[in-house]
């Protein structure tokens, strides 16, 4: 279970988070939505140690992560980048098994290589691809490398940061598709952050919509559209009028 | 007046701030040599990158500096009849000053940019952010190996460059100066003394050095978007470049002054 506890987050005067507070339940599909700038990725970026919190406090499993090994709390997350992230200069099975090639997962080269090609196959992706490099291939071909690397350690914790953005809508609708079906047969508890409804219908058991550096509104999926908040009613709605400022 | 002493303030202010920053990035990076894991395919990547593909470069720039300087100590050595001078100073200077000066200035524009090209164009599409999620140090994977190659293949680089440069200025002198080729060699040889050649050695160690550090300091601290890279990229080669000519005064006050 991950526990953000009045987590407030400023860069210079510009006070993105004012006290978020959010659990997210062991086996659970949390999708965060929110305007652009809100600070979703700040969310992630905190509970993965890459940020630091100016104040509040990140619980894994009743443990606060600032005191955590590093190595070992990392070792349960997985991550799928926006833009992917996959590293340029390294093959595309050599991306997918970058943690089982070094440090506390290290494994032999051809049982990691191995194991980078089932995870391709698993996200719909041939084995010929193994060996292209991360430029060769499409936005919707590396988002699947993306979402490969993500789960090649089969992690606990898998985070999803926008995995549609910049693709069709068929392509999303196959990432989204993907990442249900994973999430779900490893049990993992995930949690992503999308602009996309198709997005937030197809991954999310619960949601919770962050405005103004806290969270407005969570509840289960199915609730959301009678949840009778309006923020979150003109966010999934897509209006310009109501609450949320738009600037035109 | 005092709008004026502010910005002045401020802008000397920065700089210090900037020094302190580099500064313990360079400790920190320091400490991680020594420390594991070690990534020896990423160090041996970039000594093939910093050592073997700059030897053309600083090849070429030796040959013609060498060539350029017989030419000019011989026309400044007939004003008062010391054009016998000729080998012994090309050798001494190349040694000692234009090979690690000149080499180091070139492999700065040459690596520092593509570092800080590289590690900010990783930074700006999340790459970094995605090695500390895959348990990865930045500093041990990026940092550590960069740095300790170009310390290591800057004086073989500067090593082979000055026997090139000597050489531009054998060919020059022989070829035309009408120097006898074997008094040519003999001169250059028996005025040269082993500490010319190693304090040229250890200025190369320390301009090597600081190319891979102001290469990954930049980079690592790229700002958004090309603009931001293109940023990097800039500072990377010219804080390197003012860098070694300044700490190349600093070694030779260190190795030469009475």
């Amino acid at each position: 279970m991950i526990e953000l506890k009045d987590i407030h987050k400023a860069f210079g005067t510009n006070k993105v988070l004012r006290g978020v507070n959010l659990t997210i339940p062991k086996g659970e599909s949390m999708v965060i939505i929110g305007g652009s700038g809100t600070g979703k990725s700040i969310c992630l970026k905190c509970i993965l140690g890459l940020i630091h919190p100016d104040k509040g406090t990140i619980l894994l499993d009743g443990s606060d992560v600032a005191t955590a090994e590093r190595d070992a709390f990392l070792a349960r997350f997985g991550m799928l980048f926006q833009g992917g992230a996959l590293f340029d200069s390294l093959t595309v099975w050599q991306n997918v098994a970058f943690r089982l090639l070094r440090g506390l997962l290290k494994r032999p080269k051809a049982e990691a290589r191995e194991i980078a090609i089932e995870k391709l196959r698993r996200v719909g992706l041939k084995p010929e691809v193994a060996d292209m490099f991360p430029a060769e291939l499409s936005g919707g071909m590396q988002k699947r490398v993306g979402l490969a690397r993500a789960i090649a350690a089969e992690p606990e914790i898998i985070f999803f940061d926008e995995p549609t953005t910049g693709l069709d809508p068929i392509m999303a609708g196959v990432i989204n598709e993907l990442i249900r079906e994973i999430v779900s047969e490893m049990g993992a508890t995930a949690m992503t952050i999308t602009h996309d409804m198709s997005s937030v219908r197809a991954i999310a058991d619960k949601i919770a919509m962050l405005h103004d550096g806290v969270i407005q509104w969570t509840g289960p999926v199915e609730d959301m559209d009678q949840s009778g908040d309006p923020y979150l009613d003109q966010f999934i709605h897509g209006r310009a009028d109501g609450p949320i400022e738009a600037v035109r | 007046m005092i709008r004026i002493l502010a910005h002045i303030g401020s802008s000397v202010l920065g700089i210090l701030a900037t020094i302190g920053r580099v500064a313990l990035y360079a400790i920190e990076a320091v400490s991680h040599i020594i420390r594991p894991p070690f990534y020896i395919k990423e160090f041996a990547q970039a000594l093939l990158y910093i050592g073997y593909f700059s030897f053309p470069v600083v090849g070429l720039t030796a040959l013609f500096t060498g060539g350029a300087l017989a030419l000019q100590i011989y026309a400044g050595g007939a004003r008062f009849n010391a054009e016998a001078v000729v080998p012994s100073i090309v050798a001494i200077g190349m040694v000692r000053e234009l090979g690690p000066v000149l080499g180091g200035l070139m492999v700065a524009g040459r690596v520092a940019a593509s570092v800080a090209a590289e590690i900010g164009t990783m930074k700006v599409t999340e790459q970094i952010d995605a090695l500390v999620t895959l348990s990865t140090h930045p500093m041990k994977y990026l940092t550590v190996p960069r740095v300790l190659a170009a310390t290591l293949a800057m004086p073989v680089l500067v090593g082979v460059g000055d026997v090139i440069g000597i050489m531009g200025g054998y060919l020059v002198g022989v070829t035309r100066l009408e120097f006898n080729a074997a008094t040519y060699l003999h001169n250059t040889i028996d005025f040269l003394e082993s500490w010319d050649v190693v304090s040229g050695l250890i200025k190369a160690s320390v301009f090597g050095f600081i190319v891979a550090m102001m290469g990954c300091y930049h980079g690592m601290n790229s700002g958004r978007g090309a603009q931001g890279v293109g940023r990097a990229t800039t500072n990377a080669v010219v804080s390197a470049s003012v860098l070694i000519l300044a700490s190349n005064y600093i070694l030779t006050e260190l190795f030469f002054s009475a």
